[in-house]
């Protein structure tokens, strides 16, 4: 399979009055063509971030690409300049945003919106990028579409207004969507129709997605693969069913057990994080998370773990995974919903890291 | 059956009344609230919910309907004194904890306001005392008192949300989304505090929020609403085992859940209004198809719910 964006050993720090802040510490992923890929965490810990980098939005200063590559289609864009990113941007790759509100141009018609993007990309006339502008309306399901092309965005609802933002990014057909939050904001019942529109997008124009979300249920319905992030690391990837299903990092192990499921019971806590996530200005010594978990070993305060590879397609950044390291038992709700795999490699193979 | 805290009777909220902008945001809703019982109140956005929680608090007045809180009009109170006395026993705790507290005072005047008006505390050792406890209760420390709301995260600024709720000793809690603004992890902490303090101290509350699988984690009855109306109200096991009025159903259909395999095979129904085919002759009320199962519906359809309810 093709590989639409590979991102190798990524460091990004932001330079602030209160010091530098090492906001994504040596991230590695890729995406393949017409697959989704979640990206979850919590605020901070470095997926936003990620994704801003990838679109080259990040101002600069105070932020700034330490090292490492973005292979975007076959090309690194990190040292690309402003002028070639406006190539990039939206015939390569899109993004929608968290709140429709604060990125459509309120005193923009949306019509122009979206048929400005067309001409731009397209080279064609005013009224033939009409045409295609209402097309797009049309496909991302918003009725009477003629009627709605001279409409300003307050004259649409939450979820109307996403629909547009899908539209427009939709426009140039990129080859990788980044969606970050993109139905945070929304209802649920307005969630599940921006959902199945998305799932829909993908199937007929065969994009690939970067879902960057903190609802593990979104996660469940939307991903192919997902990637945990950590304190602007990725501490565990694989399949959406090894994550849910077999996951091996403390961390994801308390993100799934924090949430209630519709049948456990009012009498169990809930397991919750202790804590809140580190400071990136001085990230921890060691395992980043090792002081809000309770499998933390002596090690991890003094070493950061290596990765390790359970699978074809599971890799975990933990010294639990080590083969001396003490067999600990995961909560309840994991055990509960622990399946075997098949694919799984005897042992944990320690991957080589040759940067 | 348990002693009745607060009634809602056919509370009605009407914003900009006769006007071309008029909106109907609580439409004739009547339930009850039982001492040392949570019930949920879930809905999309604009369908009342959050309002009727700030009618019963009284931090809007109701169009018309009554309030009682144990046995008294919250709506008719007058006297300066008895309004105090309720403003004890009820106290909210608010979604944003970035917006509600006042940026400009320390901690510890945050949690003592209350304190102060109430005259709870005789002496000054005795307030800070008391803010010492209450810091200590929510999971916070005595250090944190004399700093400002900018130093804390998220989660701990809802942590002293709840602590100055918790100063004046309620009796009724209300909690509008109290958890939406806040990341999976420390949701499930103050979820977990909350439930912890309600079995200490026995409280009440009316817990508002759209995240369906939270609100069943911590309810004892959950009531949904639609269009400033209340379509059902019924235990939570029994609400999402046997969901009766079809926006019920659409809602808990919509969703997501942490399974890959579930969610492979969800299927979402939609909901239409037009589905019920209300004539103008048909008197719609809530109707007790199972016992503490309410549903809105008509004659016929009550006789429907009742065959359709599963045992």
């Amino acid at each position: 399979m093709e590989k639409i964006i590979e991102i190798n050993n990524l460091h990004i720090n932001f330079y602030t009055q209160s010091g530098i802040v090492k906001a994504v510490r040596g991230v590695n992923f890729f995406v393949n063509q017409g697959e989704t890929l979640a990206l979850v965490g919590e605020s901070g810990s470095g997926k936003s971030v990620t994704a801003q980098a990838i679109m080259k939005l990040l101002p600069t200063p105070p932020s700034k690409i330490e090292q490492g590559q973005i292979i975007l289609d076959g090309e690194d864009i990190v040292p690309k300049t402003d002028r070639q990113m406006e190539k990039i941007r939206g015939n390569t790759v899109s993004m929608i945003f968290q709140d429709p509100m604060t990125s459509l141009n309120p005193t923009m018609r949306i019509g122009r919106q979206i048929s400005e993007l067309i001409i731009k990309n397209e080279k064609v006339s005013k009224r033939e990028a009409k045409v295609k502008a209402i097309e797009l309306l049309k496909m991302v399901g918003i009725p009477k579409a003629e009627e709605r092309y001279v409409q300003y965005p307050h004259q649409f609802s939450g979820g109307m207004r996403q629909r547009v933002m899908i539209a427009i990014a939709l426009a140039a057909k990129p080859k990788l969507l980044i969606a970050d939050e993109p139905t945070t904001a929304l209802d649920v019942t307005i969630q599940a129709q921006i959902l199945e529109l998305m799932k829909e997008l993908k199937e007929k124009l065969n994009t690939s997605i970067i879902f960057i979300t903190h609802d593990l249920g979104v996660v469940a319905n939307m991903a192919d693969r997902v990637a945990v992030m950590y304190a602007g690391q990725i501490v565990e990837v694989g399949t959406v069913d090894e994550i849910f299903y077999d996951p091996r990092h403390p961390y994801t192990w308390g993100l799934l057990a924090s949430m209630p499921s519709l049948d456990s019971s009012a009498e169990e806590e809930l397991h919750a994080i202790p804590g809140s996530p580190p400071d990136l200005t001085h990230p921890p010594k060691g395992d980043a998370f090792a002081r809000r978990s309770k499998y933390a070993m002596e090690i991890d305060f003094e070493e950061e773990p290596p990765l390790y590879q359970v699978s074809e397609t599971h890799f975990v950044k933990s010294w639990l995974l080590h083969p001396d390291a003490p067999k600990v038992i995961p909560p309840k709700m994991i055990l509960d919903r622990k399946r075997d795999f098949p694919g799984n490699f005897p042992e944990p193979v320690l991957v080589k890291e040759d940067r | 059956m348990a002693e009745k805290l607060i009634e809602v009777k056919h509370l009605k909220k009407i914003f900009n009344e006769g006007k071309p902008n008029e909106v109907r945001a609580i439409d004739d809703v009547s339930f009850d609230i039982y001492r040392g019982e949570t019930l949920g109140l879930v809905g999309e956005s604009g369908c009342g919910k959050s309002t009727t929680g700030r009618t019963i608090i009284r931090l809007y007045n109701a169009t018309s309907g009554q309030v009682l809180y144990e046995g008294k009009d919250v709506h008719k109170v007058k006297k300066h004194k008895e309004l105090k006395e309720l403003n004890q026993k009820m106290q909210m705790i608010f979604q944003d904890p970035y917006a509600s507290l006042n940026p400009r005072m320390k901690v510890s005047d945050i949690i003592a306001e209350g304190i102060d008006i109430h005259g709870l505390a005789k002496s000054k050792k005795e307030r800070m005392d008391r803010v010492y406890h209450l810091l200590e209760t929510v999971g916070l420390n005595k250090e944190h008192a004399n700093r400002y709301p900018h130093e804390f995260s998220g989660g701990q600024r809802q942590r002293i949300g709840i602590a100055r709720a918790l100063a004046v000793k309620p009796e009724f809690i209300i909690a509008d989304e109290p958890i939406s603004a806040l990341d999976v992890s420390i949701q499930a902490q103050v979820v977990n505090l909350l439930k912890k303090l309600q079995k200490e101290n026995g409280l009440t509350y009316l817990f508002i929020a759209h995240d369906l699988s939270m609100v069943k984690y911590i309810s004892d009855r959950i009531g949904v609403m639609y269009f400033g109306k209340l379509v059902e109200l019924a235990p939570s096991d029994d609400l999402y085992k046997n969901p009766l009025h079809p926006y019920t159903k659409s809602l808990l259909s919509a969703i997501p859940l942490p399974d890959p395999d579930y969610e492979r095979h969800r299927k979402r129904i939609r909901y239409n209004p037009s589905v019920h085919q209300y004539s103008d002759s048909d008197k719609l009320a809530m109707r007790e198809v199972a016992p503490g199962h309410f549903v809105y519906c008509s004659e016929k359809e009550f006789e429907q719910y009742k065959k359709a309810y599963k045992n």
